[in-house]
């Protein structure tokens, strides 16, 4: 099966919901006459990335009678288009997530509430947002995905979690700013995040979909550089750096079965023996400091 | 097999730090270029403007903001401004108009002696650095007048090496709009600059604040950028403690009077603070970006 990817990598006006949405409605009808598939927005892709104390005001229930949420979910189908962006989630508490949506055919078939908040260096997540505490794969049509944000797959264990439960398909957004800028030709954490995607396509021989942002807020510089990893670790699309663009590729979904038939990692897996360690490496007498 | 028979290659990790610093330093000037160009369109159209002001004084620094503007708001959207002080080197104009002329910026030039004197001359006792301070900060109202004029924002031209050692004016040359250059150390600013091809009078110079007659930065703070950027390397971007940078060899007093500079001048760096009487307080609990307009 062959799949039409779209990677909008655009830039989201910080706090201008109403704007960013038409940005993305825009976005949306261009891939269509390009036969995109699925079209992937960045992190935070509806509200801009440092809202800070704009959180109330930016957040979005991620329900059919909201009047922004309605219209992704009217578009992906009229244009009969999957669509996962980003956005502020709040719940019935007053609690906030950074919400990552993938909707098709009118439905919501999975919001994954980002589970890494990372507060440090630049970084203040955890001071505005919740933590999300699911890590899931779900089926679509083109196979089972698995979402993740940004800090989520720093971390090697959600990746991994999706693998295991299904996901052949892993979409990673993010609203990355831009660093170390030293004599290479990319920026070193730029190189950083593709040397991490490119192995997880080769150790999950998965397809790794990536989108991140570009433009400023306040002095930073987010790097684009969206990118798609085959299950043999080679990538497919990458290298658009800074600049707001709507990259497309075709991916055969196929390659997954022939990856896997010369490399059968998954097959090979032993998750029982991981949850047997980890039961022994999490029990009091090994976490207590000596 | 004996011991003495097991092949032992010896891979030397340790390099010369100084060897390391200064590969690590270098930057690649085309993705500086590109981030820096985006970021002056970027903040220039935020606020509503098309246009930049600039005070040009000869040096490196205000050549390359110079540069990096005119070549993303266009030569004809750039102001520059020559503000000279009648102890002004000659050298500082000549090379100022070199820029104007290689860019085509707009310009004028405001001669700011007679403003600065009405005050100096009131004491007569006056130090050079109160001169110097003076002389900054009524560029600063010269730029801030003429940005409403001509409908620019003021383009900072701090780099990073100045602004961590403090070495400016409070409400002068840091009283700006925006900062393109202020996370390049002196180093990189030079790379960058040579590779944009600002003109060789200015690379080649020694840098001098110019607030009086053969005033040189190097001169004034007691050492090269060379050394001091090396040591704020390892400081600031690396996070080595002063212990671990005299460690590798570095001067015990020159890193430790290096540091104390720094710390001394944080002020400059950071708004002025706010008494926090009520629950929600301007920049302690009220937290928006900058760039947040609302617009």
């Amino acid at each position: 099966m062959r799949l039409n990817i779209g990677l909008a990598q655009i830039y989201p006006k910080i706090g201008g919901v109403q704007a960013n949405l038409e940005k993305h409605l825009a976005f949306i009808e261009r891939a269509a006459s390009e036969g995109v598939d699925l079209i992937i927005f960045p992190e935070l892709s509806l509200t801009g990335y440092q809202v800070m104390d704009l959180v109330p005001e930016v957040a979005i229930e991620a329900r059919a009678d909201d009047p922004i949420y309605r219209q992704l979910l009217d578009a992906s189908k009229q244009f009969n288009m999957d669509i996962d962006f980003g956005f502020v989630q709040r719940d019935m508490r007053q609690r906030y997530f950074v919400s990552q949506a993938y909707l098709s055919g009118g439905e919501t078939l999975h919001v994954h509430r980002k589970v890494y908040m990372p507060t440090y260096g630049m970084f203040d997540e955890s001071r505005y947002f919740d933590w999300g505490e699911h890590v899931r794969a779900f089926d679509t049509r083109f196979g089972r995905v698995g979402m993740l944000i940004c800090e989520d797959f720093w971390h090697v264990s959600p990746p991994y979690m999706l693998w295991l439960d299904g996901a052949d398909i892993l979409i990673f957004s993010s609203s990355s700013p831009g660093r170390g800028l030293d004599g290479g030709e990319r920026l070193g954490d730029s190189r950083w995040v593709e040397q991490v995607n490119q192995a997880y396509g080769g150790l999950f021989t998965s397809y790794v979909i990536h989108c991140n942002r570009v433009g400023y807020e306040d002095g930073k510089a987010f790097w684009g550089g969206s990118s798609i990893v085959d299950p043999n670790g080679n990538f497919l699309v990458r290298g658009v750096y800074f600049d707001e663009v709507l990259l497309t590729h075709t991916v055969d979904l196929n390659q997954v079965r022939r990856t896997r038939a010369r490399l059968p990692l998954l097959r090979d897996e032993r998750p029982g023996l991981m949850v047997r360690e980890l039961a022994r490496i999490r029990s009091k007498d090994n976490v207590e400091p000596t | 097999m004996q011991a003495s028979q097991v092949r032992v290659l010896h891979v030397n990790g340790t390099q010369n730090i100084r060897d390391m610093i200064t590969e690590r330093l270098a930057i690649n000037t085309d993705v500086a270029r590109k981030m820096l160009t985006g970021f002056i369109r970027d903040e220039v159209e935020k606020a509503g403007m098309k246009r930049a002001v600039i005070g040009l004084s000869g040096g490196i620094d205000s050549a390359l903001s110079a540069y990096l503007s005119a070549e993303v708001l266009g030569a004809e959207n750039v102001l520059a401004v020559r503000m000279p002080y009648k102890t002004s080197s000659a050298d500082s104009l000549s090379d100022a108009e070199a820029v104007i002329e290689k860019l085509g910026l707009q310009n004028m030039t405001v001669p700011i002696t007679e403003m600065a004197d009405a005050l100096i001359n009131q004491f007569p006792d006056m130090s050079n650095l109160r001169k110097g301070n003076i002389m900054a900060r009524l560029r600063m109202i010269v730029l801030y007048d003429q940005s409403a004029a001509f409908g620019g924002l003021v383009m900072g031209t701090s780099n990073k090496t100045e602004l961590l050692l403090g070495y400016s004016t409070i409400y002068g040359d840091s009283g700006v709009a925006l900062q393109p250059i202020g996370d390049l150390y002196k180093t990189q600013v030079r790379e960058l600059a040579a590779a944009l091809g600002i003109p060789a009078s200015i690379q080649q110079k020694p840098p001098s604040a110019d607030l009086w007659a053969g005033q040189t930065d190097e001169g004034e703070l007691g050492f090269t950028y060379a050394d001091v950027d090396q040591v704020l390397y390892l400081l600031v971007d690396e996070r080595y403690t002063t212990e671990e940078v005299i460690a590798e060899g570095f001067n015990r007093a020159f890193v430790e009077s290096v540091w104390r500079r720094v710390k001394i001048n944080h002020f400059k760096r950071t708004m002025p603070n706010i008494a926090k009487v009520s629950r929600r307080t301007i920049g302690h609990d009220w937290l928006y970006l900058r760039n947040y307009t609302g617009r």
